[in-house]
């Protein structure tokens, strides 16, 4: 029997639930198509004025994008959990770890990073200025990332109930907030002309530090969520 | 005697209960002294602020109830790691009781926060550093409270919420070292107050009390409240009928 | 004499107050099949998640080899294979794409001949490519049980694994039991159905330990 490291193990779990989630469609356009609704709301209801618009824009695009990655997340482990796939990767006598980072990468790869690609289109919708547009998409693909990791912890504690949704943005929005304050001054200062590298370095940071830890939490938080 | 057997004696819930019934009227006796003496200081004996007249006042109960709250919060965490690590149940509960006590204090602090804002600022609310994250301590409450309540069984409730407040404690310094510089980056220039400088010793004797008399009062709460669990988990055993049938004859 | 395999030691466990077995005590050794049995409600699955490590809701002692669950949880698990009532597969991935995916979580890569294999011996050749919610759901369950012939365990651990299954096939599981224990296997499965079984074998009412 020829035996796999871990970057085997890695590459198997991302490619199974990408290829899952691609099949399936709604799992990665759903978010997208929240994300374009709920960014047109706003025009709509604070007024179609494009200075203020474009004053408002990047705190508007950034809180958006944080909740359809917060919406998206609750489906993480609720899959795997109803068809019993997640009992299987309990039960293997390989680390659960790397499975979580994988699992939790492939669900950014669905959502995070097609939000992020999208992002510049919406910026224009709501008059983003130019200079803000590459920051924009740059903040978002680091921030959403540390959001699909921070989420994960959430989808993992609640994945057991049966009515997660709602309790689980409560669990989760309060811990969100440093990725969105970095995020958004990301856009704002690089719109303002100044420097904007630093806290896109703190993002980074954020980043690194979530990749390190929380599949601690999650893989913790499955185990309970499963033994109940 | 080793330090696993000490580990083994505070972890047993009836051991616990005795022992906390013997603390429990020296902490109610002493935090209601130094509270209701520190309060009776503050208001009546101190001189007014220069600069805020009498409103500062408040500061007796708002100073304390955001520390304590904030210590709270930490003390779940520690618990929640207690009960994960070696099992112990008397954490989980310990646990379970924090969480409501923690809220109420954060949402003391906010109110008073508030009061305290009106003649100060003129505004009820102010987007300052420090609210915001009494504010975001507060959410973090209700979202232990929340998960806790949606789980049936209570053994996972409990590993979850601890899991949630070892998480939520990793996040605190960097949610409020974030608030912070946001603060910063937005600072308007008509609040440029911010206690240190301004208060005076004869100021701050009256908040040592009030703020010593609260950490007393949370123990004194928690102990009530962790009491009322242990014995609402351990109503079959025979200890707890035999207290239950004692007090009710 | 080698340790015996699996070995149970006054089990107890209780659910929402209400005692579902205690004092439970069973062996399983190598070569020996023991059916769990029990009106619904015994508490038979929690007792097989108990087993499989999933569960720790309860009290007493679970050794394997000699050895404790939890602390040796990496050697019972490489030897154990569970198969929950779950479906065990996602429903929108191909039989072949689950197995890949089910070996790779136990380190093994590149083995798609011996899933092509273990496909053909559940009856399933010709479907490897085809979605499973495209499946009946007896064909569904027999890709779950596939993995029983793709992934090498010395133990079976088996939830109801004749849901689903019509009569030729339950005749045909049975001769893998058979097979497995004649190799030197243990399996443990709870099921309703009465078991047609050519090697001696043990069954385990789970209502005889439901003591109040």
């Amino acid at each position: 029997m020829p035996s796999a490291g871990l970057l085997s193990l890695i590459l198997a779990v991302l490619q199974r639930d990408v290829i899952a989630s691609l099949r399936r469609g709604s799992e990665w356009s759903n978010p997208l198509v929240f994300y374009v609704m709920v960014c047109a709301l706003f025009p709509l209801g604070i007024g179609p004025q494009p200075e203020r618009l474009a004053e408002l824009a990047p705190g508007i695009l950034w809180v958006v994008a944080l909740l359809a990655s917060l919406l998206a997340t609750d489906s993480l482990f609720r899959g795997d959990f109803d068809d019993g796939t997640l009992e299987q990767m309990l039960l293997t006598h390989q680390s659960l770890y790397p499975q979580v980072l994988a699992k939790t990468l492939a669900h950014w790869m669905m959502t995070g990073l097609p939000l992020s690609v999208l992002s510049p289109i919406l910026g224009v919708l709501l008059q983003l200025p130019p200079a803000g547009m590459l920051p924009l998409m740059a903040s978002l693909v680091l921030g959403t990332m540390v959001l699909s990791f921070i989420g994960a912890i959430g989808a993992a504690l609640t994945v057991g109930l049966r009515k997660g949704g709602l309790l689980l943005s409560l669990i989760v929005l309060p811990l969100y907030i440093p990725v969105l304050i970095f995020g958004s001054s990301v856009v704002k200062t690089a719109i303002d002309g100044g420097p904007y590298m630093p806290q896109l370095a703190m993002l980074a940071v954020f980043f690194l530090v979530a990749l390190a830890l929380s599949p601690l939490a999650i893989c913790g938080a499955l185990r309970i969520s499963v033994d109940q | 005697m080793s330090i696993s057997s000490t580990f083994h004696k505070w972890g047993s819930p009836r051991w616990f209960y005795q022992f906390s019934g013997r603390l429990l009227p020296w902490l109610a006796g002493l935090s209601l002294l130094l509270l209701l003496g520190g309060c009776i200081w503050g208001l009546a004996f101190v001189p007014a602020d220069y600069k805020q007249g009498n409103s500062f006042r408040i500061i007796y109960i708002h100073v304390p109830a955001s520390a304590v709250a904030m210590g709270a919060y930490v003390t779940m965490a520690v618990a929640g790691a207690i009960h994960l690590i070696w099992r112990m149940k008397l954490a989980a509960m310990v646990m379970k009781a924090i969480a409501p006590i923690g809220a109420s204090l954060t949402f003391l602090a906010l109110l008073t926060g508030a009061v305290w804002g009106k003649p100060t600022w003129g505004t009820w609310w102010v987007w300052d550093a420090r609210i915001t994250s009494v504010l975001i301590l507060f959410f973090l409450y209700l979202g232990i409270i929340a998960l806790h309540q949606a789980f049936e069984n209570r053994d996972a409730a409990a590993k979850a919420c601890a899991v949630l407040a070892i998480v939520g404690a990793v996040n605190i310094p960097i949610i409020y070292w974030s608030v912070e510089w946001w603060y910063s980056l937005h600072q308007p220039a008509s609040i440029s107050f911010t206690g240190e400088s301004t208060i005076h010793p004869t100021m701050l004797r009256p908040l040592m009390a009030t703020l010593s008399g609260m950490y007393l009062f949370f123990a004194w709460v928690l102990l009530l409240f962790t009491r009322a669990e242990i014995l609402d988990r351990e109503r079959n055993t025979r200890w707890v009928q035999d207290i239950v049938c004692g007090e009710a004859r | 004499m080698a340790a015996p395999g699996l070995q149970v030691n006054q089990l107890f466990s209780e659910r929402d107050d209400r005692v579902l077995f205690s004092d439970l005590c069973f062996q399983l050794n190598a070569g020996q099949l023991v059916q769990i049995a029990g009106p619904n409600g015994s508490g038979k699955t929690s007792l097989l998640r108990i087993l499989a490590g999933l569960s720790s809701r309860y009290e007493g002692e679970v050794l394997w080899q000699g050895k404790s669950l939890q602390r040796h949880r990496h050697d019972y698990l490489s030897q154990l294979l569970y198969i929950g009532h779950g479906a065990g597969i996602k429903a929108v991935l191909s039989p072949l794409e689950n197995l890949r995916w089910s070996c790779a979580l136990r380190g093994m890569s590149h083995c798609d001949t011996s899933i092509m294999a273990a496909l053909d011996k559940v009856g399933l050749r010709g479907f490897e490519e085809q979605a499973c919610h495209s499946l009946s759901a007896g064909q569904q369950r027999r890709v779950n049980l596939a993995r029983l012939f793709c992934i090498p365990a010395s133990l079976w651990v088996l939830d109801e694994p004749f849901t689903a299954i019509d009569q030729r096939g339950v005749a045909e599981i049975e001769q893998w039991l058979a097979d497995f224990v004649h190799d030197g296997g243990a399996v443990l499965l709870t099921t309703h159905h009465s078991l047609n079984f050519s090697h001696e074998f043990t069954i385990l009412n789970l209502g005889d330990y439901a003591n109040a």
